[in-house]
């Protein structure tokens, strides 16, 4: 399937400084694991070791978090939009 | 430098006074240092010492910046019984040098605002102007 990425501001200079590409993949899965292909100083920060998604990334699919749709597994549609957010935190601890 | 209006700052502490006991937080949306538009958030973190904003929160916020040709500037949070300074935790979260990291203290009865940026492991404080 052919998606487009949206990609946060933080990331975009690990990845080539685009705010938006195109993206191949059957599963949010199968994209994220391509982008860490070529951009593997990003692998970090997008996947666990086991593959399942970064405690601090939020990844939407057009108005959807993935958490809810099955995780890395969620299914892709031609023209979906996938937005990478990592999370917004922190605290006093 | 952020710049940013009495009423916005007045947005901010009134946030951060309604979440208590937990931390308050939100998203800075604006363009070179000024802030635009405050957004407020749930701490989705449902604590009083640590605070993640709502990511539906920051996806309809990049999305309403990306429209408006703005960006999302930074982020504000509290720290409900210390002062108004980045903690380890902020440091170890804090990802974006590009972001302001605005910080309310509520541990006096006055509310205490402060503006930090956050580059590689370094906190640097910067000048905060409210004016109206």
């Amino acid at each position: 399937m052919a998606a487009v990425l949206r990609i946060p501001t933080v990331l975009r200079p690990a990845m080539g400084g685009a705010s938006v590409i195109a993206v191949e993949g059957a599963t949010v899965g199968e994209v994220l694991l391509r982008l860490t292909t070529t951009y593997p100083a990003i692998k970090g920060q997008l996947l666990n070791p086991d593959g399942t998604l970064h405690r601090f990334l939020n990844v939407y699919v057009n108005d959807d978090d993935v958490r809810y749709l099955g995780g890395v597994n969620a299914s892709l549609a031609n023209d979906d939009e996938i937005t990478l957010l990592p999370a917004v935190a922190g605290g006093a601890r | 430098m952020l710049s940013l209006s009495t009423t916005q700052r007045d947005a901010i502490v009134a946030t951060c006074i309604r979440a208590l006991p937990n931390e308050g937080c939100g998203l800075l949306l604006g363009a070179s240092d000024v802030v635009a538009e405050v957004v407020e958030s749930t701490n989705v973190a449902d604590s009083a010492k640590v605070y993640e904003v709502d990511p539906g929160v920051l996806l309809r916020a990049t999305r309403r910046a990306d429209e408006g040709g703005i960006d999302v500037l930074g982020v504000f949070h509290s720290h409900t019984h210390s002062e108004a300074y980045p903690s380890p935790t902020d440091v170890a979260q804090a990802p974006d040098p590009a972001w302001h990291y605005l910080i309310v203290s509520l541990r006096n009865s006055r509310a205490t605002v402060r503006s930090f940026r956050v580059a590689d492991g370094a906190v640097s404080e910067e000048s905060l102007i409210v004016a109206d």
